[in-house]
């Protein structure tokens, strides 16, 4: 139920996000989600995206210092509180969340959050718990 | 060795071959160079003053400078029809300078090769890849012709291109491989890009200098390249790679005594030190006619050292150059060498070997910025995770300077990287 998520560490000069997004573009690869996270020298870059191997690849030859991360995608109604609804099972197993961003769905009801957390297992087996829906790899890919 | 009978020569028997030589090079100098026999005027010297090895310190120093003022052939001391070959040194920081070799001088510099190759566990049935570039710059033909004189058979590739050295290695066999120790690890580095494993390779020992490094380095050489690696030192003006080497001890280089009177002198007031002491080396020339020289100021730093050596050398050995007079950077007010920084850097398991010190003044105060490339071992997803690494790395070179630094993570291959000599510091300061 988990899913893989490409990392890429980039220094804050202008330009570089350009240069991974375009070469994965290049190469076929379509970019499902996307967050940036920065400090005054560097970024990383954490993506979703369709084909993670090819695009670990691609951006490997680049040059770039790129890794793969376990995450876990998972279901959210598109309501008020609905986000809280999530992050209220993993709180009380005394999960540490390390960071977490949406996906872009179109044309659903629910939304679709990307969580980072040291054990996806036992995070996974508490929200099944709270009756959320865990998105496997190969369907969030393929959204 | 190569030449026990000298290598492993009674110390004493050393030390008149060397008096001897002394005296033959002080009156050769005196005799056919206008500039030394200036210099031995105005201190009113004679060659027949030189009556033991001690006496040395009576005599004039040569520098850098003397050299470029002499440019291009003033310090010869034979015709230019004795010379057989010429070679100048980069010239990075001014006027080159050209240094000159008689047939005579060639051959004992080859025999001096020869014996640096056999230290560095070279044979004549080792297939030896000489990747230190060939020309003007005394690495290339200085290999060259030692590993002709050993009887080995030489692949002379030169620097550059470094994925064809790689298919070399591969494809030849290469059992020892010669070049800068920086180009060694790029060799790693795009070897693995490559898909090429040294596990796999044939290479037993490499024979690395032309540029100062570091015991960590040495670890992290061998480890990736999968053989022993040796330092060797030389410098163009007093005659190239082969003035000293290790031998399989690693601990201390040996200088061929018979070829170069070595001794360590404070930089600042020219003193004599004692052996063990730090300070600068100064070599004259033994056995050299095209461009002997009297006590020439390398400005490397190091230490000397008698104390018999288990390999069974009886030659002296001096620690390995920490750095040079003019590498070091004063950084409000203290003291650093670059070198000292790589052996921090190099402890750090998982660290990138590529890094670069940015010397700036921020309002009147020395900033200094160590530049170190974000390796897979070291990159996360988790901002924190990088900023973990920048004040481990930053902690460390703190407490093993005592100076405040900053360090910035900058991407893989982003430092340029070097076939030759790399460049570690760039300084921004207008002094």
């Amino acid at each position: 139920m988990t899913v893989r998520q490409i990392s890429v560490f980039l220094e804050n000069k202008s330009g570089r996000l350009l240069d991974v997004t375009r070469r994965l573009g290049e190469g076929g690869v379509n970019i499902r989600a996307l967050c940036v996270a920065d400090t005054s020298e560097f970024g990383v870059v954490r993506l979703i995206v369709d084909d993670p191997r090819k695009a670990h690849e691609l951006l490997k030859e680049q040059g770039l210092t790129v890794k793969e991360t376990i995450v876990i995608a998972v279901e959210v109604s598109d309501r008020p509180g609905g986000l809280s609804a999530v992050i209220k099972p993993l709180v009380e197993q005394e999960m540490n969340i390390e960071y977490l961003y949406c996906f872009l769905e179109k044309s659903a009801d629910n939304a679709v959050v990307i969580i980072r957390v040291e054990e996806a297992d036992q995070a996974i087996g508490a929200l099944n718990a709270a009756g959320f829906r865990c998105i496997p790899a190969e369907e969030l890919y393929s959204m | 060795m190569y030449n026990p009978e000298i290598e492993a020569m009674d110390r004493s028997k050393l030390a008149e071959i060397q008096l001897e030589r002394l005296k033959e090079t002080v009156k050769r100098c005196e005799e056919m160079v206008p500039f030394y026999r200036m210099k031995m005027r105005e201190l009113e010297l004679d060659w027949k003053d030189i009556k033991s090895l001690d006496d040395v310190v009576k005599l004039p120093f040569t520098t850098k400078d003397d050299l470029r003022e002499n440019y291009p052939f003033g310090m010869f001391a034979v015709p230019t029809r004795d010379i057989v070959r010429i070679h100048a040194s980069s010239g990075t920081t001014g006027q080159p300078t050209v240094v000159g070799y008689t047939s005579h001088d060639i051959e004992a510099w080859s025999e001096l090769m020869a014996r640096s190759l056999v230290a560095g566990m070279a044979d004549p049935s080792d297939i030896i890849q000489v990747a230190y570039g060939y020309g003007l710059f005394t690495g290339g033909l200085g290999f060259h012709y030692g590993v002709e004189k050993l009887g080995g058979s030489v692949i002379p590739i030169s620097g550059g291109n470094t994925k064809r050295q790689i298919r070399m290695m591969v494809d030849l066999g290469t059992t020892v491989l010669c070049c800068t120790p920086s180009y060694a690890l790029f060799m790693a580095e795009t070897a693995s890009e490559m898909g090429i494993d040294f596990k796999q390779l044939k290479l037993k020992s490499g024979i690395f200098g032309a540029e100062p490094w570091s015991d960590r380095m040495r670890d992290k050489i061998e480890r990736l390249l999968n053989l022993s690696a040796f330092d060797i030192y030389g410098l163009s003006e007093v005659m190239g790679p082969g003035v000293s080497i290790e031998c399989e001890q690693k601990n201390g280089l040996h200088i061929f005594e018979d070829a170069f009177l070595a001794e360590t002198i404070d930089p600042k007031t020219g003193e004599k030190l004692p052996l063990g002491e730090q300070g600068e080396l100064v070599f004259t020339s033994l056995n050299k006619q095209g461009m002997p020289l009297i006590r020439y100021r390398t400005r490397d730093i190091t230490s000397l050292h008698d104390e018999p050596c288990a390999c069974g050398r009886t030659h002296m050995r001096m620690k390995r150059v920490r750095g040079r007079t003019d590498d070091m950077l004063i950084i409000r007010g203290v003291n650093i060498f670059p070198s000292q920084i790589e052996t921090v850097l190099m402890q750090i398991e998982g660290i990138s070997p590529h890094y670069q010190i940015i010397i700036d003044r921020e309002g009147g105060m020395d900033v200094m910025e160590i530049q170190v490339e974000v390796s897979e071992e070291m990159f996360s997803d988790r901002i924190r995770g990088l900023e973990q690494w920048q004040e481990l790395i930053q902690g460390e070179i703190e407490s093993y300077l005592g100076i405040g630094v900053k360090v910035a993570l900058v991407e893989l291959r982003s430092i340029a990287r070097s076939e030759g000599k790399a460049v570690r510091v760039i300084d921004n300061r207008e002094l």
